[in-house]
């Protein structure tokens, strides 16, 4: 098998999800182009010599819709050969992307692809697709369909993390992504908005509340609580899961992840694209899985998925010095851990989507930049991309830097 | 059976008449007939539109249910729908204007006949009714009904109706777009002629070009948290044991979703297919309808008693119970004198009508004068001799053997040799407290629910010397107060005392053998019984409970054998003081909202391996059906059906089973027998089945005919 490397990788900034963000105004399609230019510039890069262009969006309709990942090629002006293909596995769209991406070149089949994502949440918000999964009622009964959110909060009634577990895990997350964000950790992959007028629209995450306190969490009220008694997904999750008095309705806009607009691309080649791109390039993408898990509890794919990843590098989770977990909610970062006994000074140490937001079809690709920022600030070999993802499954991606 | 006549105006008016049938019904004949006649009309070019209405009081009733019984190949069911469509579609794209003039109620395939008219008329009468009401059998409205109400007005707003067989008056029709027109219904023909003669297009919305529903079609993304929100609230409801609710739901989605009615039409006829066989609809329209109207009209009074002077009915006991029944006896215009010790507690029992009452006047159900003249009936006092010329007499004091004795005594002084004493009570063996009667053989138990005006059962308890004429008399009653009974032997706990509590036994025994107590709950809910039997102990009081047992134990003395929650029940009652909901300490905590006691895990550790909760489900319901087996053996209840009748209506047993007796047909006598067998090797003989049951299975019988 070919080796498949990453030889850059970049990222917008994220903008608030709502129409007060600072990347609302920028449609999807032009976010896409930014950071495929993004890619070119830095790398210097015949687009010529890419395969093709997968990218992950989790709403892939309206201005979203359309196989967004060509059409983003065509707009930022790369070659005409190049193709795109956009994907959707909920969650783990971005970082399925850079896998198809990596798989292309592991194949034998591409010397060059892109991985990425792009999902403006404010423009084409999140469900905007409809689907079978809840709606068509043979499959909503059959799989026991309950919204994320009270499948996190079952997670967290199962296994017993309590509110405050997941307040105090929100909390850390916003301090370390405030001091990740002072320290410029985040710069190196950021690629700063600019509107047709040149103006800068944004160049720093922009959801954060650093200076967030236990006691500011405490004021706020479960989101899926009224959702969860008034429409009947807490009796269909405790029918799923009959061990379980009452779902514990624990989350709430400060421990779950933030909606917001952004997109992410990754540049993956194999060992000779080194020398038509004349750069070396930054880690190779040792491995990746996916996970199908019970789809009414959902959120528990990302430590199957791991377990399936490290297993096929023939590695263990103490060989992995970084984990990044997606913070889709607190509950999954803590089950996470407790599965797989993960020490917490190795998990997203600049913070998560909790403080930061998750860009649904661009994250996971956001999360491998991100990671192979803080390896190289820090000196460090081995780490682990994973996502909970819609419909019960699991996603992880194992990296090494060269 | 169907009237047809064309005017001067060109109008054909047909007229549904079924003089053999009490209601105009869809059945093979009748299908035939209206057929016919539509022929005749969009076949005759004099012909410029059509009427449909009735002669009876209701336009129609929907469709004749004897044809659905015992009728289990999807194939015929399929026909039958497919056919139904036929028949409507053929009236709605025939070429002609059609009007449904609805001058009575319309249920089911009624109203699906309107619904697949052009337009739709009713009589603005006040008991007029509309509805589409199949799934209440276990159906769903195979005629159209799920395609066309969706289309026509929103499945949002077609949703609830469908579900859950909602009938709806002519004021709320009209609000939601389920009619068009309310009319005088002297004036229903006219308008219908009217709207007619008013050229209109004759065809229906959604066979137009570019038409989309109220709402837009069911898959559109815009709603899908609404589909979404109607599915899980359907699961929470039915806990996956009803399969009509969800294949109505799948109808309006995968059909709605269509722009082709025809299409919509091909799918429902398909779930229909699967539904109508099932053992769940069988049930239902076996317990749930024929069961429980027979019951209603209780067709096994003895025949040869003439029927009962009824008009002052007294009442002892001015407390939860009694003052429910002088609500209902007052309800039904009996003059109802109420007694109790003090006139306070009297008039606090007036009370408790007073209040009901009112409520009614301020929902505008009920006029004002009546209220008052219903409350009038109620006459509160201390004094027995009140009691004086009543013909009947139900005493519902409290459940003390020394107490009855007192005010049977008493009452009976006042009362006439030839009417009848009743007793409320619901522990105490009847044929015991009628010794206390001077008349025994006028004696009888008439066994309430609470709460009274809530709960439709009423069981009556023949003594050992009961007699026929009494029985049929306090029948009477029964009926006078539009209550259902169910007749029953006298024995301890009678039928749905006896049976309930190996309900809540059972709960205590799987609590002992360290199942988790959250699946216990879960479990009894799962299966359909509207709490979970730990918590169902703690709301019927756990010191109550044991009370009841350990005067068991007095009474039976070297016979009495505990049963498999005694001991759960001393250990809470006697040891650690949780005495049920009333005390806020029961199985449960009550400070700050209902949950379980965390000490339950330390008095009843869990058992390291927890079994399925399927395993539960099937043992809460089989070990009543166990027990409803031996009381049939037993003599203590006579009739299948009443037991089926009993179960659902006295405490809750799942319709969907049938009841406890046709639970045992739905899984099979050989397979339940099975299951109860291994039941009775882990757990205990309480589950081995009686000698009657092993018969039926070795003769390879069922409990009730198909």
């Amino acid at each position: 098998m070919v080796d498949a490397f990453i030889y850059d990788a970049v990222r917008t900034p994220r903008g608030k999800g709502k129409t007060v963000g600072a990347l609302h105004e920028v449609p999807p399609v032009r976010l896409a182009a930014h950071v495929l230019n993004g890619l070119r510039e830095r790398s210097e890069l015949d687009t010529a010599l890419v395969d093709d262009v997968v990218f992950g969006v989790v709403s892939p309709i309206g201005e979203q819709g359309a196989d967004i990942a060509r059409v983003a090629v065509l707009h930022a002006g790369w070659d005409d050969r190049v193709a795109g293909v956009q994907v959707n596995r909920f969650c783990a769209s971005g970082l399925e992307a850079v896998n198809l991406a990596a798989a292309k070149v592991m194949a034998g089949q591409s010397e060059a692809a892109v991985g990425g994502g792009v999902e403006s949440m404010s423009r084409v918000p999140i469900q905007s697709d409809g689907g079978a999964w809840a709606a068509d009622p043979q499959v909503a009964f059959q799989t026991y369909f309950v919204p994320q959110g009270v499948s996190a909060d079952l997670i967290a009634t199962k296994y017993g993390y309590s509110r405050a577990d997941a307040d105090n895990l929100a909390v850390r997350s916003q301090q370390l992504a405030g001091e990740a964000t002072r320290r410029g950790y985040f710069r190196n992959s950021l690629l700063p908005v600019f509107d047709q007028t040149g103006t800068l629209l944004l160049d720093y995450d922009e959801l954060q509340r650093p200076e967030t306190t236990l006691e500011d969490l405490a004021g706020l009220r479960p989101s899926f609580e009224t959702m969860g008694r008034d429409m009947g997904y807490d009796s269909v999750a405790l029918q799923r899961y009959p061990e379980v008095e009452r779902i514990e309705h624990i989350h709430h806009p400060g421990n779950s992840s933030g909606i917001v607009d952004g997109a992410a691309a990754v540049l993956i080649g194999n060992g000779d694209f080194a020398t038509s791109l004349g750069r070396k390039p930054r880690a190779r993408i040792v491995s990746f899985a996916t996970a199908g898990t019970e789809p009414a509890i959902m959120l528990t794919g990302p430590a199957p998925a791991t377990e399936k990843a490290l297993k096929k590098a023939g590695m263990s989770v103490a060989d992995i010095d970084l984990f990044e977990v997606n913070e889709a909610f607190a509950s999954v970062v803590l089950r996470f851990m407790d599965v797989l006994d993960v020490p917490t000074e190795k998990v997203n140490v600049n913070g998560g989507a909790i403080a930061l937001g998750h860009p649904l079809g661009a994250t996971g690709a956001m999360l491998i930049a991100t990671l192979l920022d803080e390896l190289e600030r820090r000196g460090l070999s081995t780490g682990l991309v994973t996502l909970c993802v819609g419909a019960g499954m699991g996603i992880a991606t194992v990296i090494e830097r060269v | 059976m169907i009237e047809y006549q064309v005017g001067q105006d060109g109008v054909a008016v047909i007229v549904w008449n079924m003089r053999d049938h009490p209601t105009n019904i869809l059945c093979d004949e009748s299908e035939q007939a209206f057929a016919d006649a539509v022929e005749r009309a969009l076949g005759d070019d004099r012909v410029i539109g059509i009427v449909i209405t009735s002669a009876k009081k209701e336009f129609m009733a929907g469709a004749d249910l004897d044809r659905f019984l015992g009728m289990t190949e999807p194939a015929d069911l399929q026909g039958i729908s497919e056919k139904c469509h036929r028949m409507f579609r053929r009236l709605e794209t025939g070429g002609k204007p059609v009007v449904a003039a609805l001058n009575g109620s319309a249920f089911g395939g009624g109203y699906e006949l309107a619904l697949s008219c052009h337009h739709r008329i009713a009589a603005d009468l006040s008991d007029l009714r509309l509805g589409l009401t199949e799934v209440t059998l276990g159906l769903l409205p195979g005629g159209g009904g799920t395609q066309r109400l969706s289309r026509l007005i929103g499945f949002q707003a077609a949703l609830p109706l469908l579900l859950e067989g909602r009938r709806v008056d002519v004021t709320t029709a009209l609000k939601l777009g389920m009619i068009d027109e309310v009319v005088l219904k002297e004036q229903l023909l006219e308008a219908a002629k009217s709207w007619i003669a008013s050229s209109p297009e004759p065809s229906n919305p959604w066979d137009r070009k570019g038409f989309v529903p109220p709402g837009g079609f069911p898959d559109e993304p815009r709603n899908t948290f609404a589909f979404a929100a109607a599915n899980a609230l359907t699961h929470e409801k039915t806990h996956g044991n009803y399969p009509a609710p969800v294949a109505i739901l799948s109808c309006v989605y995968e059909g709605g979703s269509s722009p082709s009615l025809d299409v919509g039409l091909r799918a429902e006829a398909k779930y229909f297919a699967g539904l109508g066989g099932g053992a769940v609809a069988q049930n239902l329209i076996r317990t749930s309808f024929f069961a429980i109207n027979r019951a209603r009209k209780i067709r096994n009074r003895p025949k040869e008693v003439a029927p009962a002077q009824l008009h002052k009915v007294g009442i002892l006991g001015a407390g939860m119970m009694g003052s429910g029944i002088a609500y209902e006896t007052a309800q039904a215009g009996f003059h109802t004198p109420l007694l109790d010790t003090r006139q306070e507690l009297a008039d606090q029992g007036r009370h408790y009508s007073a209040a009901l009452l009112e409520k009614q006047v301020h929902q505008g159900r009920l006029d004002p004068d009546q209220a008052g003249q219903i409350l009038q009936r109620i006459q509160p006092t201390t004094d027995f001799s009140e009691l004086a010329g009543s013909d009947l007499v139900i005493e519902a004091v409290y459940e003390n053997r020394a107490v009855k004795e007192d005010v049977i005594q008493r009452a009976a002084a006042q009362i006439a040799d030839d009417k009848v004493f009743a007793s409320n009570t619901s522990t105490l063996p009847i044929s015991g407290l009628a010794r206390y009667y001077k008349k025994p053989d006028r004696f009888i138990g008439l066994h309430f629910f609470s709460p009274v005006e809530k709960m439709r059962l009423v069981e009556v308890i023949r003594g050992e010397q009961t007699s026929d004429e009494c029985l049929a008399h306090a029948l009477d009653y029964v009926k006078a107060i539009r209550k259902i009974p169910i007749v029953v032997n006298d024995r301890r706990g009678f039928y749905t005392s006896r049976v309930f509590s190996t309900y809540t036994e059972e709960g205590m025994a799987l609590l002992r053998e360290g199942v988790n107590p959250a699946l216990i709950e879960n479990a009894g809910k799962m299966c359909g019984m509207p709490v979970g039997p730990l918590q169902v102990s703690d709301e019927v009081s756990l010191e109550l409970m044991y009370k009841v047992r350990k005067q068991e134990q007095v009474d039976e003395g070297a016979r009495f054998r505990p049963s498999i929650g005694f001991e759960v029940l001393r250990h809470m009652v006697e040891d650690l003081g949780r005495l049920g909901r009333k005390a806020e300490k029961g199985f449960y905590d009550y400070a700050g909202g209902r949950r379980l006691w965390s000490g339950l895990r330390e008095t009843y550790p869990l058992a390291d391996a927890q079994p399925d909760v399927e395993e539960i489900k099937q043992r809460l319901l089989t070990i009543q059906a166990i027990e409803t087996a031996r009381c049939l053996q037993e003599n203590v209840i006579t009739s299948a059906t009443d037991a089926d009748v009993g179960s659902l209506l006295g405490w809750g047993f799942p319709a969907w089973t049938g009841g406890t007796l046709s639970y045992i047909d739905t899984i099979g006598v050989r397979a339940f027998n099975d299951f109860s067998r291994k039941c009775a090797d882990r757990f205990g003989e309480r589950y081995a089945p009686p000698d009657w049951l092993l018969e039926k299975e070795k003769r390879g019988e069922r409990i009730h005919k198909r």
